[in-house]
């Protein structure tokens, strides 16, 4: 009989192809666009790029429609908001750097719409991202490099479990972007050439610091920019505005470009340094998700990733506590970010990952 | 539409075999311009004419108190809207005994800020809610009504909500959700009282149980063809005589000034048919459908434990069944039913395939954990006993697949 995939459909290019792919490689495929947006009933996200909006639900069926599918729309506004809107926030109250579409992948994407999908019969789930899935000879399933190194999108996938991963297909990771594209353009999908989605999706206008003070209610006080040395620099507009390694928007003119090296929401301070400051050789991080090994006992050589546009370092890790790993780079890294996650490969192969604490 | 069972007729209906043929003629033959002045066209123009007064009657109003929509959300929206500019431009409801002299032939009313009360209710259908939450932004204040746990308003709070400055209530005449029928009677009496507009959104009620607009003193009336067996894109308000409202649409002299637009012929036509044939097989039909109903409700609650009717067991819409299921999600159902060709639906249809709580079962009180798990289920008398029975059966078979990997049902059971 034939296995069932609900195949996640953001309405975008790449969750349009899979879908497709999938259709063609015998799979019994349902499109499902997950329903997230908060605004009760009309969609204030963007039109182009805007992931998840109404307009995007528009696009998800018409493709299904293309394709030859059904396709539902399901309602997860509340997981959405308890495990990425809220999470979000608090984050960047707590003065650190969150990574949402993390979060949305582990709890939203392959929990409750893996739950939804396998309710309604479905064998699998498969999303557009670029990445794939691997069965390891030790019999663990891992989270795989896409053949376009350009787009990949590995990085946010590191916190998945092997009973999710053993549930989900990721048939777009086999091709080059161009290629993705030119399935759709020759089937005929009308958004062949619809951008890609770049900001983050539930925030309309990616003025995410005014996104949050309207949703907590909180003001986010004037502080000090300081330098290293404790010199007060000038004043910054509140402490969710910045992130490691920030030049830009500042609002400082000392004569040379400077940088965010770190944020101290005891005092509300933010310190500033030069380009060199931003440099660190080690860091430590916790929540940690296992993926291609089940234990780490001594340490490890990997490759890892401080953010995702980051190319990836050599770093040794090991475990500090039950929940904690150090990681030390060969070469210092630059913006080290507390709350972003830093995800281990080895090739192109996602051993886990952790999320930053801080760097030392 | 062979190989579905198709229980969703809240939703839309099919359109009847007569309706159709009543309509042709008016798309292959005769399809003169009602305005214009040949002969031809005056056939058309007498013969919306007879559609009008034989619609009239279904509901015992005269002729000249039937306009023509384009649909139930227009005639609510026309309803509201109109209200609230009349009572802006003259302080007093538009009611038959306040004479108002504002409006000429084609209603122009000028002025742009709106002011006074409404009092509506909680469950009524979007086409009332955001158009009432239009007016707020504009200037009215609105009073949403709470409901009892089964749906109906309580005429004591209706009482107490009036101001001197209320000049509208609307009041559905039957729930789409959960088929609670309201106490209409009583309140066009209340609304008579106190002077002011009284208008109910037919849409669901009309073509199933009998209106009369005198005896519920009832002023405005909005009701759609697509619910009744008639084409989409069809219905009609009913405007008391004597109640003066400015043009809801500008333009040319159709419908009394009132609203313009070139007369949707063929759908009158067919809107009218659709009518006349529900009226008269009413009574007989609503006794079939009344039977299905409470078949279906009565294997349902009797097989199916954690089940719960949402409305009135009696004061309920004939066709209208309403169930919630615990410790299960009403979505993966609904997919589940459309898997094995069984349309139905949790919510109203009316959000263009979004899934969003229901905010009727939200106002009868439903915790949301329960509220997610409903499900809607209109009939017709097309529907068999066998197809519900088999409806039923699927039922039974999907809810236990979907409590079987509930967390929250293990967690039940472990406890009892």
């Amino acid at each position: 009989m034939k296995k069932k995939v609900a195949v996640g459909m953001s309405g975008g290019v790449d969750s349009s192809v899979a879908a497709f792919l999938l259709k063609e490689q015998g799979y019994d495929v349902i499109g499902v666009t997950m329903q997230i947006w908060q605004d009760e009933d009309r969609c204030t996200i963007s039109e182009n790029g805007g992931c998840c909006g109404l307009s995007a639900v528009e696009d998800a069926k018409r493709v299904a429609d293309k394709i030859g599918i059904p396709h539902y729309v399901m309602n997860f506004k509340k997981e959405f908001k308890e495990n990425v809107i809220d999470y979000f926030m608090d984050e960047y109250i707590h003065a650190r750097t969150p990574n949402p579409c993390i979060a949305c992948n582990r709890y939203v994407k392959w929990e409750a719409l893996l739950n939804r999908a396998m309710e309604i019969g479905c064998d699998y789930i498969a999303t557009g991202h670029y990445a794939r899935v691997k069965k390891l000879d030790n019999g663990r399933y891992a989270i795989c490099k896409s053949r376009t190194d350009r787009k990949d999108q590995t990085y946010a996938l590191y916190n998945l479990t092997q009973e999710q991963l053993s549930r989900t297909l990721m048939p777009v990771g086999e091709y080059e972007k161009e290629e993705i594209r030119k399935i759709a353009a020759d089937i005929g999908l009308s958004i062949a050439n619809k951008p890609d989605s770049q900001e983050i999706c539930f925030v309309p206008d990616n003025d995410y610091a005014k996104y949050i003070r309207e949703q907590s209610g909180l003001s986010f006080p004037e502080g000090n920019f300081v330098d290293t040395s404790g010199n007060v620099l000038g004043r910054h507009k509140g402490i969710i505005h910045y992130t490691v390694g920030q030049r830009k928007g500042l609002g400082l003119s000392m004569g040379k470009p400077v940088f965010v090296l770190e944020l101290r929401p005891e005092t509300n301070e933010v310190v500033i340094g030069d380009n060199e400051d931003t440099f660190h050789m080690k860091l430590t991080a916790d929540k940690i998700n296992l993926m291609a090994i089940d234990k780490l006992e001594d340490e490890i050589n990997v490759t890892a990733k401080i953010r995702y546009s980051h190319k990836g370092a050599p770093c040794k890790v090991r475990r500090t506590k039950d929940d904690e790993v150090e990681c030390t780079f060969f070469e210092p890294v630059r913006a080290i970010t507390p709350g972003q996650a830093v995800v281990f490969y080895n090739d192109d192969i996602v051993v886990g990952g952790a999320t930053i604490k801080k760097f030392m | 539409m062979k190989s579905v069972i198709y229980l969703d007729n809240a939703a839309t209906t099919r359109v009847k075999p007569e309706v159709i043929e009543a309509m042709l003629p008016f798309y292959t033959g005769n399809f003169a311009n009602p305005s214009s002045t040949y002969k031809v066209a005056q056939e058309n123009r007498a013969c919306i004419e007879e559609c009008r007064k034989s619609i009239a009657a279904t509901i015992k109003a005269d002729a000249k108190e039937i306009y023509f929509t384009a649909g139930g959300s227009e005639a609510d929206n026309w309803a509201l809207k109109s209200a609230a500019e009349a009572y802006a431009m003259s302080d007093k409801p538009p009611l038959c005994n306040n004479k108002n002299t504002v409006f000429d032939n084609y209603g122009y009313t000028g002025r742009k800020c709106l002011k006074g009360h409404i009092i509506t209710t909680k469950i009524e259908h979007h086409a009332i809610l955001h158009t009432a939450l239009y007016l707020e932004k504009m200037g009215c204040d609105v009073t949403y009504l709470n409901v009892d746990e089964r749906g109906i308003v309580r005429l004591k709070d209706l009482k107490k909500a009036i101001r001197p400055d209320t000049f509208l209530i609307s009041v559905m005449y039957a729930n789409n959700e959960i088929g609670t029928i309201e106490p209409v009677k009583e309140i066009g009496e209340i609304a008579l009282e106190n002077n002011i507009l009284f208008h109910t959104d037919a849409v669901q009620a009309y073509g199933h149980i009998p209106i009369d607009v005198n005896e519920c003193n009832i002023d405005m009336l909005s009701a759609s063809g697509h619910k009744l067996n008639g084409p989409k894109g069809t219905g009609f308000l009913y405007i008391r005589e004597g109640v003066e409202l400015g043009s809801f649409i500008h333009g040319g002299a159709q419908e009394m000034g009132k609203r313009a637009g070139t007369e949707n012929v063929p759908g009158i036509v067919g809107l009218s048919k659709a009518c006349g044939l529900a009226e008269v097989s009413m009574k007989e039909r609503t006794i079939k459908e009344l039977s299905l109903r409470d078949h279906l409700i009565d294997r349902i609650l009797s097989e199916i434990p954690y089940a719960r009717l949402n409305g009135d067991a009696k004061r309920r819409l004939p066709n209208n069944v309403n169930i919630s299921f615990q410790f299960v999600e009403g979505e993966a159902l609904l997919v589940m039913l459309d898997m094995e060709g069984i349309c139905a639906s949790a919510g109203s249809a009316c959000t263009s395939g979004l899934s969003t709580p229901s905010h009727v079962l939200t106002a009868i009180g439903l915790p949301e954990e329960i509220a997610r798990g409903s499900l809607r289920m209109t009939i017709s008398e097309d529907n068999t006993f066998e197809e519900l029975d088999h409806v039923v059966d699927v039922l039974k078979d999907k809810i236990f697949k979907l409590r079987s990997v509930s967390p929250e049902y293990e967690d039940y059971i472990r406890r009892i």
